[in-house]
């Protein structure tokens, strides 16, 4: 200790830090004293305070710390642990705020008198649901299982010190921003890709940071083969820069206000767009959670990986296939017939590497079918992996140009959208957390498993409801805009068709408050494991291998 | 060795498996997005496509703003119950100068590429205010509060010439009277009315909120979307010219 006092060094990166947070608090007064509307304002003085927190942080972590942490103590590596537990107890709060906001934006839907005003418009609060579930929810849940898999499976400790926290800081920072942008109304329309230039930035140089943690662990690591997991892990976090770099380009109407133009326009940002919004489907969505899939279900099951070779295949094929699929969410639009042929055929071939995924997921479990009955844990990732599989075979058969033709515009689309986020993204995420909350917290075992099954059956009994509903409307109401009389007429106006909705978005706000009922009950569960959970003798868990 | 072996060079090595993937995903956006930039038949060729007035800009921020897009296209299918609903298909011309595109994904609400004129601005009003006292089943929020913002003209050439910058052919006059176009716009008597028609044609010069004074917010959002889809003449229109 005393020697590692005397060597005590400020890092490039301690000092770096302090230097870029010091440039951009002076940038952040100067918004706000410039500021060309209140958002920005806002936005500044926030980020302004933020960076001359995180000055005193990093000068306060320095003059606490002693030498840097070891890399492994006793042959062991030493996991850097914080980061995870940061970002798995944010995903739990996100994801309750995020599908609050889904259940209050369903029931709008069906009582347009809950539109308070302004500020909670639907049209304000529906960005603010997709962002909080899927980048606020599902992107804290990658960011805690890469970090927490990519060590575990490199048998080395998280590359950088300060990095990892500037990434899962900097990231949930992004969403406040994000979200808190969307209230105020600033917002590009983008679906999916909505905050403004200066949010999108932000986001540039966390991503990178991100990005090179993850990589400069794998370039540590103590194994020989990088784990297919990873192969998953990096795909997503590449495809998610490249895919952001070349949707969002835009130039704002003043550095110091949150307008700006996106540089694209009309079809070829129709085009940028959807090839964004379907692979942010592909890549944050699928590849980062085939991640999830590849390392927590055998580990549950204790069993390897069914197919070393069919993880290669669809490793590979899937990544190929899915960036050439944006063009179906452009049926019959201005969009060039070419373009929407090539997005259709690539569609339907798409569905074969998903389906080689659920294979090697599922048959995972061969051997140890019967834990489904004992673990609920376990049942929640089979599931996942079984609602994978159906929206994966529902969205190739929608994106045939004719199936399209009565899908698109309707709550088809939603529903589809909906099994996937719900069924797929949501239950592995559970699963996930659930497994990680007590290994990073160093617990025997969860505080409840009957809990866990309670929130199973309640979650599913939701996204029953929820589905359901949104094929039934979205194919009524599809079908009612094509009705003809036998005079040759329109049968219905536009308004009836609205009419008719209604019953089903009753049923789907109240399948999406069955699925936040079981939200809460997780993070119930999750906080006792942590607060009264019995800690486990720590015993250091090998390496998976990929099964050969 | 065998075909499974050689996979061991992307497993082994970070950078390589990098490359591989970087290689992998880039192919099928490249394919698709590239021509679209190239090939002379995406956009088609017609007349009357101009950019915004100043205040239709102003009223397309707001629309974008609120959220519209969420619940109402802008994007007619050439489908027998589309065209007779909506009218003509829309063109991928129709669209050009918009930056960001609107053709939405989803139709809570009717589609709206061809809303312009088919309603009085009187209607738009009542309808905006509270949409429920025009169509009792409507799902819509109220949007009132767009009566009491008044328009900020104060950056509107800047806009403009973000959007110039970004391809949208305004001209140095259109960015110079941005502002006086933005009122004159709302004040058909003006002098400067006939000015704005000369630099904006087709665009319709009207007080929409039957109020006096600067342009709000509820203005330029009726200005708006009482031009959407109006611009091309599908008199003149030649089909047979474009086909794609």
């Amino acid at each position: 200790m005393t020697q590692a006092l005397t060597s005590k060094r400020i890092t490039v990166g301690e000092g770096g830090l302090i230097a870029f947070f010091a440039v951009l608090a002076a940038y952040c007064v100067l918004g706000v004293i410039k500021a060309q509307d209140g958002a920005f304002a806002f936005h500044s003085a926030l980020m302004a305070a933020v960076s001359a927190w995180a000055i005193v942080a990093i000068i306060r972590r320095y003059s606490a710390r002693g030498a840097l942490p070891l890399q492994e103590i006793n042959g062991v590596p030493n996991y850097n642990l914080g980061p995870v537990k940061f970002t798995a107890f944010m995903a739990m709060f996100w994801g309750i705020a995020g599908f609050t906001v889904g259940v209050i934006i369903a029931s709008q839907l069906a009582f347009p008198a809950l539109n308070l005003g302004e500020w909670v418009n639907f049209g304000r609060l529906r960005p603010l649901h997709t962002s909080a579930v899927i980048f606020a929810f599902g992107g804290n849940v990658l960011i805690a299982t890469s970090f927490y898999v990519v060590q575990k499976t490199s048998r080395a400790r998280l590359a950088g010190e300060l990095a990892p926290w500037f990434v899962v800081i900097g990231y949930n920072l992004f969403i406040v921003i994000a979200g808190t942008g969307y209230l105020l109304g600033v917002t590009q329309s983008k679906e999916y890709a909505e905050p403004e230039w200066y949010a999108d930035l932000m986001l540039t140089v966390i991503w990178v940071v991100y990005l090179l943690t993850f990589v400069m662990t794998l370039m540590k690591r103590k194994e020989p083969h990088i784990y297919v997991a990873n192969w998953f892990y990096l795909a997503f976090i590449i495809t998610i820069a490249v895919l952001h770099l070349g949707n969002n380009p835009t130039v704002p109407v003043s550095f110091f206000g949150s307008k700006s133009y996106i540089a694209w326009g009309g079809v070829q940002d129709a085009m940028f767009q959807w090839w964004y919004g379907h692979n942010a489907v592909g890549f944050f969505l699928t590849a980062g959670f085939l991640a999830i899939m590849y390392y927590f279900i055998p580990k549950r099951a204790e069993r390897p990986v069914y197919s070393y070779r069919l993880s290669i295949i669809h490793f590979w094929a899937l990544i190929f296939l899915y960036i050439w699929a944006g063009p179906h969410h452009l049926h019959y639009t201005a969009l060039p017939d070419w373009t929407q042929t090539l997005g259709m055929t690539f569609s339907i071939m798409l569905w074969m590497p998903s389906w080689g995924g659920m294979i090697n997921g599922l048959m995972t479990l061969s051997g140890a079918w019967d834990k489904l009955r004992t673990d609920p844990v376990l049942r929640m990732l089979v599931v996942s992996v079984a609602f994978y599989g159906m929206s994966t075979f529902e969205g190739p058969m929608m994106a045939i140009k004719v199936v399209n033709s009565l899908s698109h515009y309707t709550d088809w689309t939603v529903g589809h959208v909906h099994s996937g986020a719900l069924g797929w993204v949501g239950f592995v995420s559970f699963g996930a957390l659930y497994c990680l909350v007590p290994w990073v917290w160093n617990r025997k075992q969860l505080y409840s498993l009957k809990l866990v099954n309670w929130h199973f059956w309640i979650a599913t009994l939701g996204i029953v409801l929820y589905i359901s509903s949104m094929w039934v409307s979205g194919i009524l109401q599809g079908l009612m805009w094509r009705a003809y009389t036998s005079l040759g007429f329109l049968e219905y106006s536009f308004i009836e068709t609205v009419e008719a909705m209604h019953p089903f978005y009753v049923i789907r706000a109240a399948g999406g408050g069955l699925f936040l009922i079981g939200a809460l009950i997780m993070a119930y569960n999750l906080w006792m494991t942590v607060r009264v959970g019995e800690s486990s003798e720590t015993q250091p868990r090998v390496a998976l291998q990929a099964a050969e | 060795m065998s075909f499974w072996d050689r996979h061991k060079i992307f497993e082994k090595n970070s950078i390589i498996l990098i490359i591989g993937i970087v290689v992998v995903i880039s192919i099928g956006g490249l394919v698709e997005i590239g021509p679209l930039f190239y090939l002379k038949s995406t956009i088609e060729k017609v007349d009357g496509v101009r950019p915004y007035t100043p205040l239709e800009l102003a009223g397309r921020n707001v629309y974008i703003r609120e959220g519209c897009y969420l619940c109402h296209s802008q994007m007619i299918r050439p489908l027998r119950d589309e065209v007779e609903r909506y009218g003509h298909f829309s063109l991928a011309a129709e669209s050009m100068y918009d930056h960001p595109f609107q053709w939405g994904s989803k139709r809570t609400g009717p589609d709206l590429a061809r809303v312009g004129g088919k309603y009085s601005d009187d209607w738009h009003v009542t309808h905006l205010k509270n949409p429920r006292a025009i169509v009792p089943q409507s799902v819509m929020p109220n949007y009132a509060f767009l009566a009491k913002n008044e328009v900020n003209s104060s950056n509107i050439a800047e806009h403009l010439r973000t959007n110039r910058l970004i391809g949208v052919p305004y001209t140095d006059e259109q960015i110079a009277s941005a502002t006086e176009d933005m009122k004159a716009q709302v004040d058909p008597d003006s002098p400067g009315a006939a000015e704005l028609l000369k630099r904006y044609p087709k665009a319709v010069v009207r007080n929409f909120d039957g109020k006096g004074g600067d342009p709000t917010e509820l203005d330029a959002l009726i200005a708006y979307l009482q031009m959407l889809g109006t611009l091309v003449d599908f008199k003149l229109y030649d089909e047979k010219a474009n086909l794609r």
